[in-house]
């Protein structure tokens, strides 16, 4: 993965999503759970994406698009740094 | 076993933003819209490409009948006159007219389409600031009322008068103050300062034509339905002066439009649904006024409206399609369609409602709506919450029958199908869309400009 989220951040399974260094709390959608889960078992972004097509119904090229778009805001909002 | 696959829904992530609770808040509307008047939007799009605009011909006689009935019941002699400015397509008008609505037109170019709808010449109300010699004595000779706007074009009519054999049906357009702001007082006679009542004078005493009505219009989108009273009063003091001192009687008074529909005006804290007034608002101030002002059974005034925007905006729809979806540098969600400002002139000066047509998860994002313009302007919404829509969704855009199918552009795109449900569910095409040589047909090309090469 070319990032992966801060180790100080906790995600709760329902999606609720905290940043104890600015007190910030996010709430992401159970696919964006997945995607998080996924981040820290999985080694590439294409291993997350072949997760996310075996477990949703939706195309490849769809799936890179939206998740190239969620790993940007993840950054965005410093949840998540260069691997 | 294999297990059935989740429904997607784009992973997204939102800031939670602890904050003092609002009584005022409203829920979002993000329930998919995918009928119009029980006709799939997705069939529509199927068989009249995106963008379209879609007509209910339902929604326009039921909002027309519920207007006419909160005056019929107020007043005795009531009429409408369809504002063939607001949506001159001749279908549209048509249903108008079937209601019984006459016609307001405010050009030449409106009252040939009015006079070819099959509207006769008396049921033709002349408006406007710019009539030429030729549009009056067309107007003159088909019996219509010229709602006479300046000096300049009541001496023109006086002078006209002598080279005709029909005698002109005029009334008088009156400005006032009404308590509203802006004052609309470029057109017509101002009331207050003594203008109107000089005109009535010298029209009444020239003797050149015949003074059979008042009109005025105070404003548009008029959130005060006692404005209203304020103008019907001022304009029954002028109508009950003319039976004092000239011993006529008018056979109407017209207090115009200018009523509000169902939009969200940009800026305003409340939706449009929440702070409008209703027919009846506005039927009881103007009726109770002129039922109260002094006339006597006899000479009470016929009653005649020209609203265009409330009777039509809420049955105009525009179907349209996701091009895109962007992310902008401050992290905002941007949607484009293929829609823009070019056919929806409206969204300039409202926050349109706008409904998904699929079934979309719970989910939603802060999204910007750009139209697909290549210009900094094409925005239809600055911020709207919506459910994650993908590339080939679909949107219905509602409360846009008023103005944007006369005050679109053909400008970068071509302007779309339109399209009417009728009562039984049936659709029909009511203006089709432009092609390149539509254009083309117009331009002309000089000879020596024909050929080029290029290298």
């Amino acid at each position: 993965m070319r990032i992966k989220l801060k180790s100080n951040i906790a995600v709760s399974d329902n999606g609720f999503v905290f940043d104890p260094a600015t007190g910030d709390s996010y709430s992401v959608n159970p696919i964006g759970v997945d995607i998080i889960r996924w981040m820290k078992t999985y080694d590439t972004e294409a291993e997350v994406i072949n997760q996310i097509i075996e477990t949703y119904d939706i195309d490849s090229k769809t799936v890179e698009k939206d998740l190239y778009d969620f790993l940007n805001l993840l950054q965005n909002y410093q949840l998540a740094e260069n691997a | 076993m294999v297990m059935e696959k989740l429904r997607y829904e784009r992973p997204v992530i939102t800031t939670l933003n602890a904050g003092v609770t609002n009584k005022f808040g409203t829920k979002s509307l993000h329930a998919p819209v995918s009928t119009i008047d029980g006709v799939s939007v997705k069939e529509i799009i199927a068989k009249y490409g995106s963008p379209v605009f879609i007509i209910s011909e339902r929604k326009i006689r039921q909002t027309y009948r519920e207007a006419y009935r909160a005056f019929a019941t107020r007043y005795p002699k009531v009429q409408f006159a369809w504002s063939y400015k607001t949506n001159y397509i001749n279908a549209v008008c048509n249903v108008f007219h079937q209601e019984g609505a006459w016609a307001e037109v405010v050009s030449i170019f409106e009252y040939q389409k009015a006079l070819k709808n099959g509207v006769e010449g008396k049921n033709i109300l002349f408006n406007g600031p710019e009539k030429t010699d030729d549009d009056l004595k067309t107007a003159i000779q088909h019996g219509s009322v010229i709602h006479i706007d300046h000096l300049d074009e009541l001496y023109q009519i006086i002078e006209l008068s002598d080279t005709l054999k029909v005698r002109p049906r005029v009334a008088i357009r009156v400005n006032m103050d009404t308590g509203i702001y802006p004052m609309w007082d470029r057109f017509g006679f101002n009331y207050e300062s003594g203008q109107a009542w000089d005109a009535i004078n010298k029209i009444m005493l020239t003797d050149k034509m015949d003074l059979v009505g008042l009109h005025c219009h105070i404003g548009t989108f008029m959130l005060s339905a006692n404005a209203y009273a304020i103008a019907a009063n001022k304009l029954a003091d002028l109508a009950l002066g003319i039976i004092q001192k000239h011993k006529k009687t008018l056979e109407y008074l017209d207090l115009g439009g200018g009523f509000a529909s169902k939009n969200t005006l940009k800026g305003s804290f409340l939706p449009g649904t929440d702070v409008i007034p209703s027919f009846d608002d506005y039927a009881e101030a103007i009726c109770s006024t002129l039922l109260n002002a002094g006339f006597t059974r006899e000479n009470l005034p016929l009653l005649i409206l020209e609203t265009g925007r409330a009777l039509i905006d809420e049955a105009g729809y525009l179907a349209a399609s996701v091009i895109a979806n962007k992310r902008l540098s401050d992290g905002r969600r941007a949607i484009v369609m293929d829609a823009g400002v070019n056919i929806l002139f409206t969204s300039f000066w409202y926050d349109h409602r706008i409904s998904p047509v699929e079934q979309a998860g719970s989910q939603t994002e802060n999204t910007v709506i750009y139209g697909p313009l290549c210009m900094n302007i094409d925005i239809l919404r600055e911020s709207v919450t919506l459910p994650l829509l993908k590339k080939g969704d679909h949107v219905v855009i509602h409360t846009v029958g008023a103005y944007n199918m006369t005050q679109w552009m053909q400008f970068i795109a071509m302007r779309p199908n339109v399209i009417l449900i009728d009562e039984k569910g049936q659709t029909h095409i009511i203006r089709n869309r432009e092609t390149v040589e539509d254009l083309n047909k117009m331009e002309e090309m000089p000879e020596h400009l024909k050929s080029f090469k290029l290298s």
